[in-house]
């Protein structure tokens, strides 16, 4: 063990965090969740700030940080708005993940450098009507046709789809290998055939853009292929086990968000006499919920920092997020019930919380698939 | 331009609480910030260096050690360079010893403009920017909530009165004091909270690296003539009353009665 501590960087970075989210984003959370509309205003200051870059190297026009401030990030955005926080993640850990780490050094300098120097934003298709925990179910494909790939199919429940410019598309390019027939195509939003439908109704995170994407004879040049033909699936699969490590810290995020909504709620809140605060049943739930918060952030970290180390850390980010979404659906119920009346109503933001925090248990690989990846590992 | 940007690192009073028994402010656990008109000095400073290319910026700041992420947080913001002013023998120094302090060490930078805040949260007494501009013998505008370059050594100011605006054309160099309206503090970026540790640097000058510019007579607490009799918080001024359609006279009638009555006159 080295130390429990964040660094001095780590802090100022976190200070920023707190600041941003602070001042731009928590005025306007609710009413981007009551429009379920992102606002176009904050995002471009997201770019400008330099949050849609954390942990890429300034080599191509990232922040030069680490995962670890990246969460960081997660969690103090996704205390006071969820929708941001997956708008950052779903760019960040899944659509630049996968062009940072397998695409070749032209593709990074032409795709990569825009996503994470601010000018771009990106999003990730490889869910599919009929492929969801089970990615091998895709049934987009991509046939060769001269210099160029021609995609046909339908991708669904495609985050940030609304605005962004850049997707990373799979598609199958050999129907018959399975999943060493899925390929990773990097396809520019404006090109003719890709076409993106309204958001897609939710429970929660509604401020987050969510949409279906149909592609019908899309030409991608055949440049556009990342890492080759038949690695789309160990791409998606790489992606999303680094993108649980960020939805671990928006799931903490939101249920640290709620607790302090509900521990200043309380020491205000007066029944038969006193502040609720002061009875032993407020108490010790508050302290059962912030316990499990600091079990769930400790965890995210480890995970964290296991990949800016380099090291095997797709089991820690399924245990964290794992964990971490448990928490987040506990600790978001408890606050709205600590709220009583007022929690449930959408005049206090503890409500709208207890709607996000439901998605963490189910993107990016739901419980029972986190679990598969732990169980299996123990028991291989 | 060389710009010397001046920062107090405070107690965030938004945070403090009362002690209800002695009535006093419980310090303990509360976040430290920069002076929020300092703040607007920054962005100030930041501006004025993207208006005029080559411009370089160095934040100055007096305090114990822990002030050194005040200055981090000025440099993650794009300040160049910082000076972190440090010495025990510096210590219990008053507005004139901390003026002098400070004055002694920005006579060993470059400097065109000095941008100070108006004045600090903890203290509110605007006293020590207009100081250092007397004791470096500069021209100096203070409450200042505009700032336009014209031409290579001109500054045109807007200082904000109760009342009124003046608009002032000044040489540099010169000192001039900012309202925090001044101009809205931009947010630090992420490479630049690592850039502020990992590339940049906080120079530490105590009293021994000041000894050819400072007078021991002025420093610390044996040099601060202000003797507190009392601490007090400022009680808010009313919301004050609008006479509506009345007559002139009518009017005059209704004011002067109402001063008569608080017997004001």
């Amino acid at each position: 063990m080295v130390e429990f501590k964040l660094t001095k960087e780590q802090l100022l970075a976190q200070q920023m965090f707190k600041d941003f989210a602070e001042t731009e984003i928590k005025p306007i959370a609710r009413d981007m969740d009551e429009t379920e509309e992102f606002s176009m205003d904050l995002l471009e200051k997201m770019k400008k700030f330099g949050i849609m870059g954390i942990p890429y190297s300034k080599e191509y026009g990232g922040e030069g940080a680490d995962v670890l401030t990246y969460t960081l990030c997660m969690e103090e955005m996704s205390k006071v708005d969820a929708s941001t926080g997956i708008t950052i993640s779903v760019h960040t850990s899944l659509c630049c993940s996968c062009i940072n780490d397998f695409a070749s050094e032209e593709q990074k300098q032409k795709f990569l450098r825009p996503l994470v120097d601010g000018s771009k934003v990106g999003c990730f298709g490889l869910t599919e009507p009929g492929a969801g925990t089970d990615a091998s179910g895709v049934k987009t494909s991509a046939v060769l046709d001269g210099d160029h790939y021609v995609l046909n199919g339908q991708k669904v429940f495609t985050t940030n789809s609304g605005f962004a410019d850049t997707f990373i598309i799979f598609a199958m390019t050999d129907k018959s290998a399975g999943t060493r027939g899925m390929s990773a195509f990097i396809v520019d939003r404006n090109t003719p055939g890709l076409e993106v439908s309204k958001n897609i109704p939710r429970m929660g995170i509604r401020a987050a853009s969510n949409c279906e994407v149909a592609l019908v004879d899309v030409r991608v040049p055949k440049e556009n292929v990342i890492a080759g033909e038949g690695k789309g699936y160990k791409i998606a699969m790489s992606a999303l086990a680094g993108g649980r490590i960020g939805i671990g810290a928006q799931s903490v995020g939101i249920a640290q968000g709620a607790l302090d909504e509900a521990i200043k709620y309380v020491k205000e809140r007066k029944q038969f006499g006193k502040p609720i605060s002061k009875f032993q049943n407020t108490q010790f739930l508050i302290a059962e919920l912030q316990v499990k918060i600091d079990a769930a952030r400790l965890m995210v970290w480890r995970a964290a920092k296991a990949k800016d180390d380099h090291e095997n850390y797709a089991p820690l980010a399924a245990s964290c997020k794992l964990f971490a979404s448990d928490v987040a659906v506990e600790v978001t119920r408890a606050a709205v019930q600590l709220l009583g009346g007022y929690g449930y109503s959408r005049e206090y933001p503890v409500e709208r919380m207890y709607r996000d925090a439901k998605i963490t248990e189910i993107y990016e690989g739901t419980s029972e698939a986190m679990k598969m990846i732990v169980g299996g590992g123990l028991l291989r | 331009m060389k710009i010397v940007v001046c920062a107090k690192q405070v107690p965030d009073t938004t945070e403090v609480k009362l002690d209800p028994k002695t009535n006093t402010l419980i310090r303990d656990g509360v976040p430290s910030i920069i002076n929020p008109d300092d703040k607007a000095g920054i962005e100030a400073a930041l501006q004025l260096k993207e208006k005029c290319p080559g411009s370089t910026v160095t934040v100055v700041s007096m305090g114990p050690p822990q002030a050194d992420v005040a200055l981090r947080e000025a440099l993650a913001m794009g300040c160049d360079d910082a000076v972190l002013v440090s010495d025990r023998a510096f210590g219990g120094a008053d507005t004139w010893a901390t003026s002098s302090t400070i004055a002694a060490a920005i006579k060993k930078l470059d400097f065109d403009v000095i941008i100070t805040g108006r004045q600090a949260i903890d203290g509110d007494t605007a006293q020590v920017g207009p100081q250092i501009a007397e004791h470096l013998g500069i021209p100096q505008v203070s409450y200042v909530e505009d700032l336009n370059v014209e031409g290579e050594d001109t500054l045109i100011v807007q200082r904000q009165f109760e009342d009124r605006h003046q608009i002032i054309e000044v040489k540099t160099p010169c000192l001039i004091t900012a309202l925090a309206e001044l101009a809205d503090p931009r947010y630090m970026t992420v490479h630049g909270a690592f850039d502020a540790y990992r590339e940049k640097e906080v120079k530490v000058w105590g009293l021994a690296d000041l000894e050819d510019t400072i007078d021991q007579a002025n420093i610390g607490l044996k040099g601060s003539p202000t003797r507190v009799k009392k601490s007090f918080t400022k009680q808010a001024k009313g919301a004050g009353t609008i006479l509506k359609d009345l007559s002139a006279d009518e009017a005059v009638a209704s004011i002067v009665g109402k001063l008569q009555e608080k017997h004001i006159i």
